[in-house]
C-alpha cells in the first residue's frame, strides 16, 4: 500500500478517533451525569446491548424498508413524469408553478394530513418519504431532459427510432449522468425524513427507537440510534456512488 | 439509386418578437419573414459527390437539413428518387458537424445503431466489424466516443452511416474542428470510400480547396438569401492538382472570385 492510499484510508478513521476522545473528555469533565450526557464508552456499552438483543437490527430493517418503498415509489413516479414534462413544453409551463409551489412545503408539514388519510402504520411514513424525494427527482429530471443535446433526437429520427426506443435508448441514457446526483441527494433527504416520520404513528424504526429511548431516559440508546442512522446513511450513499462507475454512465463526467 | 431533385425551393424563417422594435438592426423587421433560401434549383445525380460552398450564414446548412427532412420548407419541392422528402429516414443518413455519436454507446454499438432490428446477431456483428475495419478503427470497438480523437469520431460516424447502405449521405462540414493533416487524410478517405461505394454524397464545406479536391460537382451559393451562383461539374480524375491543371486552376480562381476573394491566394 502506497503512502497516498494509506493517508486516504487512515486519516478519516483518525478523525473519528480524535472526536471520540474529545467526546469522552467532554463527558467526563462536564459534570453532567452519564444519563444526561453519556460518553463514548457508555454509548458503546448500550450499543452492545442493542445489538445483542436484536433491537437495533429490527429497527434498522424497519426504517430501511420504509425508505426503500417510499424512495422507489418516488423514482417510479417522479422520473417518468419528469421525462414527459421535459419533452412536453406546454405541460411544463402549465405545471411549473404548481411544482414550485408544492416543493418548498416541508414533508413534515404533511404529517397531520398523512395521519388522517393513511391512519396508523407504515403508510403515512412511506407517504412522507415519497413526498420528500418526489419533488427533487421530478425537478432534476425535467432539467436534465431540457438539457439533452437536440442532436441526439435528430440521430434517433435519422435511424427511424420509435417513440419507445427514443425514450429508453436516447432520453434515459442521456439524463442518467445528471440523474445520479439527484438520486443521491433525494435518497439522503428520504433517510433524513424517515426518522421524523417514525416519531409518529409507528412502533418501529430508528426514529421510534430515539423517541422511545428518550421516554425511558436512555440517552446512550438515543446516541446509538443516531450512530446507526449515520452509518446506514454512509452505506446508502456509497451504493448510489457505485452506479457512477458503470461505463455507459461515466461519459457524463468527462 | 440516389437522385435528388430540388425545384424552386424557398425557406423563410419567422423572426420572433423577442426584443423591442427599436433594437432591430436595419432591414430586419421583427415579425417579418427572413428569406434564407430563394428559389433554389439543384439536381444531384445518382452516385455524385456534390460539394456545396458558400459564405458563412448563407443557408447551406438549412438547405442540407431540408434535404434530409430535419427542417420544413416554405415552398418548392425536394425529391429523392422521385419521392418527396417529408421527414428523416434511414435511407438518407446525416453526418453531423460534431458530437453526432451517442456518448453512452461504444463505437461498435454506435455503428450498429442502424442494424438494431437485425435478428441474426452474428451477421450483424460481422457487418459492424466489417465497416469498423473499413474506416480503420479496428481495436477501438469497445471504446466510448469521448476516448477517441476528433478524426476517429468522424470515421466512426462515417461507418455508422455507411453500414446501413443509405441512398444518400448528407455531410454538414464534417471536418470542422479537425487539424489540417487529419483533414487531408479524411478527404482522402472520403474520396476512396466514394469511389468504392458510389453513394450520392452532398457535402457542405466552406473550404474551397476541399471542394475542388473532392467534388464531382461544385455548387457555389450566394449571400443570404441564398441562390445557386455557380454549378460546375469537375471531370478531372483523382488525385487532382488544381494548381498545374489550367482548367481547374481557372475554375478555382473564379470560385474564389464568386465568394468575394479577388486575389486568389
Amino acid at each position: 500500500m502506497n503512502v497516498e492510499r494509506l493517508r486516504d484510508r487512515v486519516l478519516p478513521v483518525l478523525v473519528f478517533v480524535v472526536i471520540a476522545v474529545l467526546w469522552q473528555m467532554a463527558a467526563t469533565f462536564s459534570g453532567w451525569s452519564p444519563s444526561v450526557f453519556p460518553g463514548p464508552l457508555a454509548t458503546a456499552k448500550g450499543m452492545w446491548e442493542l445489538i445483542a438483543n436484536g433491537t437495533l437490527f429490527m429497527h434498522s430493517v424497519a426504517s430501511l424498508f420504509r425508505v426503500t418503498i417510499g424512495f422507489y415509489l418516488a423514482v417510479l413516479v417522479g422520473v417518468p413524469l419528469g421525462m414527459i414534462l421535459g419533452r412536453w413544453k406546454s405541460g411544463q409551463h402549465m405545471f411549473n408553478a404548481l411544482i414550485q409551489f408544492l416543493r418548498p412545503i416541508s414533508p413534515l408539514a404533511w404529517i397531520p394530513l398523512a395521519l388522517l388519510w393513511f391512519g396508523i402504520g407504515d403508510k403515512p411514513a412511506i407517504f412522507l418519504i415519497f413526498l420528500s424525494s418526489f419533488f427533487p427527482l421530478l425537478v432534476s429530471t425535467i432539467t436534465a431532459v431540457n438539457h439533452i443535446n437536440s442532436l441526439y433526437f435528430q440521430v434517433a429520427a435519422n435511424f427511424n427510432f420509435s417513440r419507445i426506443e427514443t425514450v429508453f435508448r436516447i432520453m434515459l441514457p442521456a439524463v442518467l449522468p445528471q440523474l445520479l446526483p439527484a438520486l443521491r441527494i433525494s435518497l439522503g433527504i428520504a433517510w433524513l425524513v424517515v426518522v421524523a416520520a417514525e416519531m409518529i404513528a409507528v412502533k418501529s424504526g430508528l426514529g421510534y427507537l430515539i423517541l422511545d429511548s428518550r421516554n425511558a431516559l436512555r440517552m446512550d440508546f438515543v446516541m446509538d440510534a443516531m450512530i446507526a442512522i449515520g452509518l446506514i446513511g454512509i452505506c446508502l450513499d456509497r451504493v448510489i456512488v457505485q452506479l457512477n462507475r458503470i461505463k455507459s454512465v461515466s461519459w457524463g463526467s468527462v | 439509386m440516389g437522385f435528388i431533385a430540388i425545384k424552386r425551393l424557398r425557406k423563410e424563417f419567422l423572426e420572433r418578437r423577442s426584443t423591442r422594435r427599436k433594437f432591430n438592426g436595419p432591414g430586419v423587421e421583427q415579425g417579418q419573414p427572413l428569406l434564407v433560401l430563394d428559389e433554389i434549383d439543384l439536381e444531384c445525380k445518382d452516385g455524385e459527390l456534390v460539394c456545396v460552398l458558400g459564405p458563412s450564414g448563407c443557408g447551406k446548412s438549412t438547405l442540407l437539413r431540408i434535404m434530409a427532412g430535419f427542417d420544413s420548407k416554405t415552398s418548392g419541392s425536394v425529391t429523392i428518387d422521385g419521392r418527396e422528402v417529408n421527414g428523416p429516414s434511414s435511407e438518407n443518413i446525416f453526418v453531423f458537424q460534431h458530437n453526432g455519436l451517442l456518448p453512452w454507446l461504444t463505437v461498435a454499438e454506435n455503428v450498429g445503431l442502424g442494424l438494431r432490428h437485425w435478428k441474426d446477431e452474428k451477421a450483424r456483428d460481422e457487418r459492424v466489424q466489417e465497416y469498423i475495419d473499413i474506416v480503420n478503427l479496428s481495436g477501438f470497438e469497445q471504446h466510448y466516443p469521448h476516448q477517441l480523437s476528433g478524426g476517429m469520431q468522424r470515421r466512426a460516424e462515417l461507418a455508422r452511416a455507411l453500414v446501413v447502405s443509405p441512398e444518400v449521405m448528407f455531410m454538414d462540414e464534417p471536418f470542422a474542428g479537425l487539424d489540417y493533416l487529419t483533414r487531408l487524410k479524411m478527404q482522402e478517405e472520403i474520396i476512396n470510400m466514394h469511389e468504392y461505394f458510389r453513394k450520392t454524397v452532398v457535402f457542405i464545406t466552406h473550404d474551397i480547396d476541399e471542394a475542388m479536391t473532392m467534388g464531382d460537382r461544385v455548387v457555389v451559393m450566394s449571400e443570404r438569401p441564398a441562390r445557386v451562383k455557380l454549378d460546375v461539374e469537375l471531370t478531372a480524375p483523382h488525385p487532382r492538382d488544381f494548381l498545374s491543371d489550367p482548367e481547374l486552376s481557372e475554375l478555382r480562381k473564379s470560385v474564389y472570385h464568386e465568394l468575394g476573394v479577388h486575389h486568389a491566394l
